[in-house]
């Protein structure tokens, strides 16, 4: 367990691309199981005809955190003379490195400037730096569109382990009610009982600083809400005639709950994972903020850019840079959340928007 | 396979106390033919139903009696056991064919399960029996039907779509619980019509669970009268409806249009169902019943034979039978 969650950073990176592989392949295998039916195949239509900006926008995110995953050593960069490029060639890049190879410079400098900030000599590649480059010459711009693939990790990583944990109780508490209720009931509220940041903290301590930590502790203190919310439906769904009407034809409850509980859940499920989704991104930049959160994280570039914020003359691109990818992102998926929502509302079903 | 229930009781706790919602409910449904339970809301038909396929919802449970099919006690079955009586001899069909498919899958595909779910046949044989079994409750163009959604059909195609559902094990005995009542009168005319065909064909037993007189007067047998939990009256269909017995059932038939003249007020019980907390001690119809006298509210009347196909549960014909 520990050597999972202490991974040495090359390991991390790999294990956290297989994540996102995982991540994205979920989301294929269900956007392709919506396909066939036609009642997701039409909120899918309707999502996309009432918010295509938001989707594009999450496409382009999604696009670039992909350039980011797709890692492999060694490549033709020959120009290149100095001894940490020469190291960095041994290790596994990815296309996005590889295209912002070379792009170090010794520090500061602004967007587009052609000389670096505090003592105006010549930069190594003067008007390049769209975003300009942080405290160490890397660029910004760089650094903000590595941010996105983090940003998919935690979302969908976290996701992925609390929705599962949220259904698997929810459903079970809800159908069986009596004694299983009262334990998922009690577990929920001596989670909820708890300062959320705090317990967050000592599961991160606990478990020690990595991606997965930050992910497992997120996914551990977000469970609750979606639980709650799973139970409530399951017990209601319980009490239908169809679920009656299975039950008298002699179906088994592990039968009923998969055949007829968990398929009348997943709208829910949809809804609650794209709205979790953006709490989830936006607490690891309150993580980061007090020191633990993930590396390479918006929240880490923005909460490294505080002391920056406070210098004259000020360097404001990277808290600007990392804020402003983290705005949008987190805007478009609610915007497409909301979309999610009114789709699958029957009273706002037939609206135009 | 005869149905026999003898002295069936299911109890709720409520307040503190153990009520029974079915009281000493005993009935014989033989091979083919179809008995229905009728009554008010309220008058414990459906828990009835639902006691025999050992479905009472919790709290409830069933407390005494024995519910025997071709012999067999259900009541003593293993889970396993049950669960194969359920559907295979024993299938229940539903009052709101609109909650009682599963919203989110087809149509086709729940029957498909359905027979799945008992026999060991591919899933192509089973989809073949299933269009075979749409095309025999009479849903029109069955081969595209099969694909669609509860929400895309109407209600009576909903109703027919259960039917099928339950006699995909070609089950022994069906329980129709109130099948037509959510549906409008000429659709209501045509699945009663399917019913008896399908009883004749496939020599089903129905139990027929309804308030509505009509309904009982097309298709049943023999009929058995529930008040407040308890049979009441029991008797031939063609018997009950031209002399009824019991306070209670002539009331209910008093109250049909049928039954007046043109601009004259329908006939009315006084009163509602009381509350399982107060029923009384004695006749449970006593404090609605116009013919209430001294023994009613303290001692129940027993339920007994009225002629050769009639037995009624009255203090009032009781008495006038010993004094004539």
């Amino acid at each position: 367990m520990n050597a999972l969650f202490s991974a040495g950073p090359v390991r991390e990176a790999l294990i956290s691309d297989l994540i996102v592989g995982l991540v994205l392949a979920v989301g294929l295998g269900a956007g392709w199981a919506a396909r066939r039916n036609e009642i997701w195949r039409e909120a899918l239509v309707g999502v996309l005809r009432r918010r295509r900006y938001s989707v594009l926008v999450l496409g382009i995110y999604v696009f670039v955190a992909l350039l980011d995953s797709v890692l492999w050593v060694g490549g033709t960069d020959s120009s290149t003379s100095s001894v940490s490029d020469k190291v960095a060639l041994q290790e596994a890049r990815s296309p996005l490195d590889r295209a912002f190879a070379d792009s170090s410079e010794k520090s500061y400098s602004a967007p587009l400037s052609r000389v670096e900030f505090y003592d105006v000599s010549a930069l190594a590649r003067p008007g390049a730096h769209v975003f300009g480059t942080n405290v160490l010459g890397q660029d910004v711009l760089y650094l903000t569109l590595k941010g996105a693939r983090v940003a998919l990790l935690i979302g969908g990583l976290t996701s992925l382990i609390a929705i599962p944990l949220a259904l698997f109780f929810g459903i079970l508490a809800g159908y069986f009610g009596g004694r299983i209720d009262d334990v998922v009931f009690f577990v929920m509220s001596t989670l909820v009982s708890m300062p959320g940041i705090l317990l967050l903290i000592a599961l991160i301590m606990a478990l020690g600083q990595s991606t997965f930590s930050v992910c497992v502790a997120l996914g551990v203190t977000s469970w609750v809400g979606f639980c709650r919310l799973a139970r409530g439906e399951t017990m209601k769904l319980r009490e239908l005639d169809f679920v009656a009407a299975a039950r008298s034809l002699g179906v088994k409850d592990r039968v009923i709950l998969v055949r007829h509980i968990l398929p009348n859940l997943m709208h829910l499920v949809v809804i609650t994972f794209v709205l979790m989704f953006s709490g989830l991104v936006l607490s690891e930049a309150t993580l980061a903020w007090l020191g633990i959160g993930v590396n390479g994280s918006w929240g880490q570039m923005i909460a490294q850019a505080k002391d920056e914020l406070s210098r004259d003359p000020i360097v404001w691109w990277n808290v600007v840079a990392a804020g402003a990818a983290l705005f949008v992102l987190l805007l478009a998926i609610n915007r497409v959340g909301d979309a999610l929502r009114d789709v699958f509302d029957p009273r706002t079903r037939g609206e135009k928007l | 396979m005869a149905l026999e229930v003898e002295g069936l009781t299911t109890e709720f706790p409520m307040s503190g106390r153990h009520v029974p919602i079915v009281d000493d409910v005993s009935f014989v449904l033989p091979e083919g033919r179809c008995l229905a339970l009728v009554g008010e809301s309220g008058s414990g038909k459906s828990m009835t139903a639902l006691s025999l396929l050992r479905l009472v919802p919790r709290p409830g449970r069933v407390t005494a009696g024995s519910v025997r099919l071709g012999g067999r006690e259900l009541r003593h079955l293993s889970v396993p056991e049950i669960r194969h009586v359920r559907g295979h001899k024993l299938a229940m069909i539903f009052q709101e064919p609109q909650t009682s498919l599963n919203p989110v899958v087809r149509v086709g595909e729940q029957v498909t399960e359905a027979i799945l779910l008992h026999e060991r046949i591919g899933r192509s044989a089973a989809r073949k029996r299933a269009l075979g079994l749409f095309e025999r409750v009479g849903i029109p163009e069955p081969g595209e039907r099969f694909d669609y959604y509860p929400h895309q059909l109407s209600g009576g195609l909903k109703q027919r779509v259960m039917i099928s559902m339950a006699l995909s094990m070609r089950p022994e005995v069906l329980i129709a619980d109130e099948p037509t009542t959510a549906l409008d009168v000429t659709i209501q005319a045509q699945i009663l019509g399917l019913l008896r065909d399908l009883q004749r064909e496939f020599g089903m037993s129905i139990l027929l669970i309804t308030h509505d007189l009509g309904v009982v007067n097309q298709l049943a047998d023999e009929v058995l009268v529930l008040y407040a939990g308890r049979v009441v009256e029991k008797a031939e269909t063609t018997q009950l409806l031209s002399q009824p017995l019991h306070p209670y059932t002539r009331g209910l038939l008093d109250s049909l249009p049928g039954r007046r003249r043109p601009g004259e007020r329908l006939y009315e019980i006084q009163g509602v169902v009381p509350s399982p907390l107060d029923w009384p001690r004695g006749c449970r119809f006593c404090t609605r019943c116009p013919e209430v006298f001294e023994p009613c509210a303290e001692q129940t009347p027993p339920l007994a034979a009225f002629g050769s196909e009639q037995s009624v549960a009255c203090h009032a014909r009781h008495r006038e039978r010993q004094g004539s």
